[in-house]
C-alpha cells in the first residue's frame, strides 16, 4: 500500500510542573466550559483536566482526559524525577476503573478532552485561558502527517484475530462493517 | 432552584451520633448571603448567652462562603465560627484552601456541629453519604499527617480534610484546625478538639448551578489575568525578600521593643538564600491564580504550608532569625498552633521565667538558649504538662493562674486575646477605633480598605484618587486633603474605621480573600474586588438583585448581628480598650471623643450595643426583643430612640 502524505494541525498543550500552583482553575474552567447549558454550573469532577495532587509531597500534576479503558493496567511504574516520587497514574489521562477521574460522576460515563472544540473556535483551549502562571500553554502547528499501513502489521493483526475467534466469525464482523450504515 | 448555593445544611450531634441534612431558607441568604452572616444568625437562634464555650450546646460552624464553587476567582473561605473559652465572646476564623468548595459540592453550605463525642471521631462526608467514623487510631497525630493518613485510609485521594493537631486534641486555646496550605487560627481549634472531633474529610462530585451563567462567565474570566497581574493583592508581603517594613516596625520578644537599625542587606541576603533553600513551591487556593502559600521543606521536619506573616513571628518573639522560624514551623504545624498568638505566648513565659516567676521548678532543665526554649515550652503546652497547663490557655488566664504577678507581664491582650506586635509612637485615630471596636479579635481581619499613610505629593495623591475605583466618594476628598503626620477628623476616622470593617464584613459573607479585596485597598488602593464590583458578582451568581447600597446594608445587618452576639455575652465598652502600651503617647480625652462618634454613627448607646431603633431598621427586631426582655437594653433608655424613629417615619 502506498503512503499517503497530508497536513494536519497538531493541537499541543503543554505542561510546566514547575509552573503549577495546584489552584484548579483549569478543572473550573473545563467543567463550566462543557456544561450544558454552557457555563451553566461549575463541577471539577466533571472536568477533562484535572490536577493531580499530593500537597505535601510536592506533586502537582494537570493530565489531560484521554481514552477510555474497561480494564486498569496489571502493574504500574513509580518515576522518581528530580527525588520526588510520582505514580505512573499521575501522568495517565485514561478513564480507567482504578480511579474516580474522567468519569461523568452520576453515570460515570467516560469523558475525554476535545481541546474545547466550539464555534466559533476559541482563541486557546479554556484550562490554558485562565492559567496565567503559564504552567498551561497552548500551541498548534501544522505537521506533515504520514500515514503508512505496513502490510506485515496488518496480516500479524489479522492472524491473531483469527487465531483467537476463528476465521468465520471475522469474516462476518468484517461483512457487517462493509455493509450499509444505519440511519 | 437555589443559585450559588446548595440550600442545604448539614447538621451534625456528635453526642447522639446523629447526622441531618436540612434545607435553608433562602430569605436568610437575601438578608445575610452566606458565611460568617448566615452563621451569626444560627448562633445567635441557637447558642444563648448562658451556654459556655465548653458545653455541648455550643456550636462549631464550618460555612462555605456564598460564592464558593461559583467560577468567581478567589473565592474559595470558609469561615469558622463558634464561642471562644478565652473571651467568651464569639470567635471567627477563616481559611482558604479547597474545603469550602469542595463541601459545596457535597451538597452542603454549612456544617453545623453540637453536642460532644465520647471518644475521638472524625467526619467522613461523600455527597449524601456521612459517616462519624472512630479517629482512636489518629489520636496525637499531627494536622497533615492526619489529613494524609485519611485521604489514604478512605482511599480518596481527592478528599479535602480539615484536622486538629495535638493543641486541638488537648484543647490548647491557641488550637488551629490546618487544612492543606491554610489554616483557621484565633481559637476555634480548640472547640473541635472539646467536641472530640479530629477531622472532617469531604468529598464532593455534585454541580453547583449559577443563575446568570454566560454573563458570570463574562466578568470571571479577565479575572484571571486581572487579578494575576494586579501587584498590590495577594501576599505581598511574603513574595518579599526585604522584611525591612516588618522587622523595623514589629516589636520583638514579648511585644517589648522594635530594633530599628537591625536590618540591613547582609541580612536580607542571607535571608533570601535561607528562604530559597527551603521553599518547595508557591502554592495557590482553589480557583485564584495569586500564589500566596509557600510550600516547604525543612531538614529533619515534615513538610508544610506557610502563609501570611507567621514566616517573622517566632523569630521575632525568640530574638533569632529565619532559619529558626522555619524550624519551628515544622513542629507547630502539625501540632495545630496559631502563629500569631503562640509565639507571644511562648515569648512570655520566657520573660516570667527571666523575672523569676516561673522557676526551675516550673520548668526544669530549662535551655539557656532561646530558640531551645520555644521548642521546649511547645511541647510542654500542647500536652498540658506542668505549668504547660496554664500557658496553654492564652497570656490572659495563664497570667492570672501563675499570679505572683505576672499579670503585669500580660500587657498585648485586649478582650483576653493576643494582640499583633506592634508598639508605636502616636496614636492613630481609625486605628484606635478598630482596635478598640472590632469583634474578630485581630487587626488584620479590620484594617484594610483606606491606606495606612498618605502619599506626601498633593500632585500623586490626585493621581491615585483619579482612579481608586474601590473607594466611595466622600474618602477621596479626605485622602486628598491628608497631609503625612496629620490626623484624620474625628468624622473621617469613623468613617475610615467603618469601610475597613464593613469590607471584612462582605469578605466574609462572599468566601473572597480579603487579600484580594479587604485587606488589600490600604496599600496602592487597587483591589480586584471592592463595594462597587462586587454586586455584580453576586447578582449574576444568585439571582438576587443586589447593588452597592444593598451590600452596604447587609454588611451593616451582619456587622450588628455579630455585635450582639457578644453583647448579650456582656461585651461593653468598658472592653473596649487597645493595650495600654499600643502606642506611646496617647489622648485620652481624644479617645473618647472617638467612641461616642463611632457608637453614635453606629447607631449604638454609648455604651456600645445597637439601639433599638437601628437594629429594628435591619430588620434585627428579635434581637432588640430580647436585649429588651433580658434588660440590656431599657424600655425607658431606648423611648427618645423611639421617638426618633417615628418622627423619621413622619418626614418620609
Amino acid at each position: 500500500m502506498d503512503s499517503e502524505s497530508r497536513k494536519k494541525i497538531v493541537k499541543e498543550i503543554k505542561v510546566d510542573l514547575d509552573k503549577c500552583i495546584g489552584c484548579r482553575a483549569c478543572e473550573v474552567a473545563c467543567s463550566a466550559f462543557h456544561a450544558r447549558p454552557k457555563y451553566s454550573s461549575t463541577n471539577p469532577a466533571r472536568s477533562r483536566i484535572r490536577v493531580i495532587t499530593d500537597d505535601l509531597n510536592d506533586v502537582y500534576v494537570p493530565i489531560r482526559a484521554g481514552d477510555y479503558t474497561p480494564a486498569e493496567c496489571t502493574g504500574r511504574h513509580t518515576y522518581t524525577i528530580n527525588g520526588k516520587k510520582y505514580k505512573e497514574c499521575s501522568f495517565c489521562g485514561v478513564s480507567c476503573p482504578a480511579r474516580d477521574y474522567f468519569k461523568e460522576p452520576d453515570s460515570g460515563l467516560p469523558l475525554k478532552c476535545d481541546m474545547c472544540e466550539d464555534d466559533p473556535p476559541l482563541s486557546e483551549p479554556m484550562c490554558v485561558q485562565v492559567c496565567p502562571h503559564d504552567a498551561l500553554t497552548y500551541e498548534e502547528r501544522e505537521e506533515e502527517a504520514t500515514e503508512e499501513v505496513k502490510q506485515e502489521d496488518l496480516e500479524i493483526g489479522l492472524e491473531s484475530l483469527v487465531n483467537k475467534y476463528g476465521l468465520d466469525k471475522i469474516k462476518d464482523i468484517v461483512a457487517r462493517m462493509s455493509g450499509p450504515k444505519e440511519g | 432552584m437555589r443559585y450559588a448555593e446548595t440550600g442545604y445544611n448539614l447538621e451534625i450531634d456528635l453526642t447522639r451520633g446523629s447526622v441531618e441534612r436540612v434545607e435553608t431558607d433562602p430569605k436568610l441568604t437575601e438578608l445575610h448571603l452566606g458565611g460568617q452572616g448566615t452563621a451569626g444568625k444560627i448562633l445567635w437562634d441557637r447558642v444563648p448567652p448562658e451556654v459556655e464555650p465548653f458545653s455541648p450546646d455550643n456550636l462549631l460552624i464550618f460555612s462555605a462562603g456564598l460564592l464558593l464553587a461559583t467560577p468567581v476567582p478567589g473565592a474559595n473561605r470558609s469561615a469558622v465560627d463558634t464561642f471562644s473559652p478565652q473571651t467568651n465572646l464569639y470567635s471567627h476564623s477563616l481559611f482558604g484552601g479547597f474545603f469550602g468548595p469542595e463541601l459545596k459540592h457535597a451538597g452542603y453550605d454549612k456544617i453545623v456541629i453540637r453536642g460532644k463525642s465520647p471518644d475521638l471521631v472524625y467526619l467522613w462526608i461523600k455527597n449524601g453519604q456521612v459517616e462519624i467514623r472512630d479517629a482512636g487510631h489518629l489520636k496525637g497525630k499531627g494536622a497533615l499527617q492526619t489529613s494524609a493518613q485519611i485521604k489514604e485510609e478512605l482511599k480518596q485521594p481527592e478528599a479535602q480534610v480539615a484536622a486538629i493537631g495535638l493543641a486541638g486534641e488537648n484543647r490548647v486555646y491557641m488550637a488551629t484546625i490546618e487544612h492543606a496550605n491554610s489554616s483557621a487560627s484565633r481559637g476555634v481549634g480548640v472547640i473541635m478538639g472539646d467536641k472530640n472531633l479530629k477531622a472532617i474529610a469531604v468529598r464532593g462530585t455534585k454541580d453547583v448551578h449559577i443563575a446568570r451563567p454566560a454573563e458570570l462567565f463574562e466578568i470571571c474570566n479577565p479575572m484571571y489575568q486581572a487579578i494575576f497581574d494586579n501587584p498590590h493583592c495577594g501576599d505581598v508581603f511574603l513574595h518579599e525578600d526585604d522584611e525591612e517594613w516588618h522587622v523595623n516596625n514589629f516589636a520583638w520578644g514579648n511585644a517589648r521593643e522594635r530594633q530599628k537599625g537591625y536590618w540591613n542587606k547582609e541580612i536580607e541576603e542571607k535571608w533570601a538564600s535561607i528562604s530559597e533553600k527551603v521553599r518547595l513551591r508557591w502554592t495557590g487556593c482553589y480557583n485564584c491564580p495569586k500564589d500566596c502559600h509557600q510550600a516547604i521543606s525543612y531538614p529533619g521536619r515534615p513538610n508544610y504550608f506557610l502563609k501570611c506573616y507567621s514566616k517573622l513571628t517566632y523569630a521575632m518573639a525568640a530574638y533569632k532569625e529565619l532559619d529558626f522560624n522555619y524550624d519551628i514551623l515544622g513542629v507547630t504545624q502539625e501540632y495545630g498552633l496559631d502563629g500569631f498568638s503562640t509565639p507571644q505566648l511562648l515569648a512570655f513565659a520566657v520573660e516570667l521565667y527571666e523575672a523569676g516567676i516561673l522557676t526551675d521548678k516550673d520548668l526544669p532543665k530549662f535551655p539557656s538558649d532561646s530558640g531551645e526554649r520555644f521548642f521546649y515550652l511547645v511541647e510542654k503546652i500542647v500536652r498540658r504538662e506542668g505549668v504547660g497547663d496554664a500557658l496553654a490557655n492564652g497570656v490572659y488566664w495563664a497570667a492570672r493562674q501563675i499570679g505572683k504577678g505576672a499579670e503585669e507581664f500580660d500587657h498585648n491582650t485586649m478582650k483576653k486575646f493576643e494582640q499583633v506586635p506592634l508598639k508605636l509612637g502616636m496614636i492613630n485615630y481609625p486605628y484606635f477605633l478598630m482596635y478598640a471596636t472590632g469583634e474578630k479579635m485581630n487587626i488584620t481581619q479590620i484594617e484594610g480598605s483606606y491606606p495606612q499613610i498618605p502619599i506626601a505629593e498633593k500632585k500623586e495623591r490626585e493621581a491615585f484618587v483619579k482612579n481608586w475605583d474601590a473607594a466611595p466618594e466622600r474618602f477621596k476628598k479626605w485622602y486628598l486633603e491628608w497631609e503625612p503626620r496629620q490626623h484624620p477628623s474625628i468624622e473621617a476616622a469613623v468613617n475610615i474605621c467603618d469601610w475597613n470593617e464593613a469590607m471584612h464584613y462582605v469578605d466574609d459573607a462572599l468566601g473572597t480573600c480579603a487579600f484580594l479585596s479587604s485587606f488589600r485597598g490600604q496599600f496602592g488602593g487597587r483591589p480586584p474586588y471592592h463595594m462597587y464590583n462586587l454586586p455584580d458578582f453576586i447578582s449574576r451568581a444568585t439571582g438576587m438583585d443586589i447593588d452597592t447600597d444593598g451590600l452596604w446594608e447587609i454588611t451593616r445587618r451582619n456587622r450588628n448581628l455579630i455585635r450582639a452576639l457578644n453583647v448579650r455575652r456582656g461585651l461593653r465598652r468598658i472592653d473596649e480598650k487597645p493595650p495600654e502600651d499600643h502606642w506611646k503617647k496617647r489622648e485620652p480625652e481624644m479617645e473618647t471623643k472617638l467612641l461616642d462618634a463611632y457608637y453614635e454613627f453606629k447607631g449604638w448607646t454609648n455604651d456600645g450595643i445597637p439601639t433599638r431603633e437601628t437594629l429594628d431598621k435591619l430588620g434585627l427586631d428579635y434581637v432588640s426583643r430580647d436585649f429588651l426582655e433580658r434588660g440590656i437594653l431599657a424600655d425607658s433608655g431606648d423611648a427618645p430612640a423611639k421617638e426618633t424613629s417615628a418622627e423619621k417615619k413622619k418626614e418620609t
